[in-house]
């Protein structure tokens, strides 16, 4: 920043939040109205899929409960998933909390309940770009609002188009198998390492032999045991696995 | 069965996982082996939803050459692996499924 740049106000601060999270949305927005066409071909009502995309707010967790409701899981089961799926979030969440410690809890619950994968993203970059700079201007809050407002009102009106597109699209099309493929391509994009292959591996091999288990207890199994055998491959080779590249 | 209490519940668990250092004023940062489990938690979860998507059919094994939901998959997942590409994967894997099915499989 020079001295000559423009002074941050509130109104400054959310639009260029707004403004940088823009790219991402290229990314988010086809995902969510995936998510919306999906989750009404699982046999999710309209209305249920839409609430969905504003009570939980998180893309894989919001496919996977898509998936286990079609299933017909366990309740219980499937609370569990979307708490083990998001538990992620708590990251970030540490990671923000010394730059949020000055607000409000209107603004502390707010961001906490806009804080995903990608709004973290964009706003832990300007936090840092500021650090470095030996900067603490004021309105950075404003900027994260913008970023992650932008992403939220985005993914409500990519779902609410494809629960749109999701009822005219016939079961014949087998569209229920997009769930599948977009969970294999998400996963090709997660795994990076040895270990993450050894847990990944692990997991869906223990998913199927334990399939008969009541409830779909059987996922819950499994991806303690795959998240378990990674680590042991990871203490086994003596080192720590690279970030994935892409969180969910 | 009613799906919204669900829902909600695990509405505010996400929310109170996204809030919890927020709130507690960035004093604890999560211990090591916790934030190195998390790393897992995505490959872990997501292979055990597509393994028995891919291998079974209502709970049973299905013969693997027979099975065009894991000859489409696999295809994906190659597409996946050498692109890293989310919707030339799924397309890919839709359109092997679709002329699978139209070749009477």
């Amino acid at each position: 920043m020079t001295a000559t740049a423009p002074a941050r106000t509130r109104g400054s601060e959310f639009l260029k939040g707004c403004l940088d999270e823009a790219p991402i949305l290229l990314g988010t927005m086809p995902f969510g109205l995936i998510y919306g066409v999906l989750a009404v071909n699982a046999g999710l009502p309209v209305e249920l899929a839409q609430a969905m995309s504003a009570i939980v707010f998180a893309g894989s967790a919001q496919f996977i409960t898509a998936q286990l409701i079609g299933q017909a899981t366990a309740g219980v089961v499937v609370v569990a998933t979307i708490f083990i799926v998001n538990l992620r979030h708590a990251l970030y969440s540490a990671s923000l909390a010394p730059y949020l410690r000055h607000l409000n809890w209107g603004w502390k619950a707010l961001l906490a309940y806009l804080l995903t994968d990608e709004a973290y993203a964009v706003a832990i970059v300007r936090y840092q770009r500021d650090d470095d700079a030996g900067q603490k201007p004021p309105f950075q809050h404003w900027y994260t609002l913008g970023a992650a407002f932008t992403l939220w009102s985005s993914w409500q009106a990519a779902t609410a188009v494809g629960v749109f597109l999701g009822g005219s699209v016939p079961a014949s099309w087998g569209l229920d198998f997009t769930l599948a493929l977009t969970f294999i391509a998400l996963v090709f994009t997660a795994v990076r390492g040895r270990p993450m292959w050894i847990a990944a591996v692990t997991a869906g091999v223990i998913a199927v032999l334990a399939h008969g288990l009541p409830f779909n207890l059987g996922l819950m199994l499994a991806a303690l045991g795959g998240i378990l055998s990674g680590m042991i491959a990871e203490a086994q080779a003596g080192v720590a696995p690279r970030r994935p590249r892409v969180d969910l | 069965m009613d799906w919204l209490p669900v829902l909600i519940f695990g509405g505010l668990l996400t929310f109170a996982t996204r809030l919890s250092f927020i709130a507690l004023l960035g004093r604890f940062e999560a211990p090591v082996l916790v934030t190195r489990a998390l790393r897992y938690v995505p490959p872990a979860v997501l292979s055990a939803i597509i393994f028995p998507e891919l291998l079974l059919r209502d709970g049973a094994w299905v013969t693997p050459w027979a099975n065009p939901r894991l000859i489409a998959g696999a295809l994906a997942g190659l597409v996946a692996w050498r692109t890293r590409n989310v919707l030339l994967t799924i397309a890919v894997g839709l359109v092997v499924f679709w002329a699978l099915g139209w070749a009477g499989m």
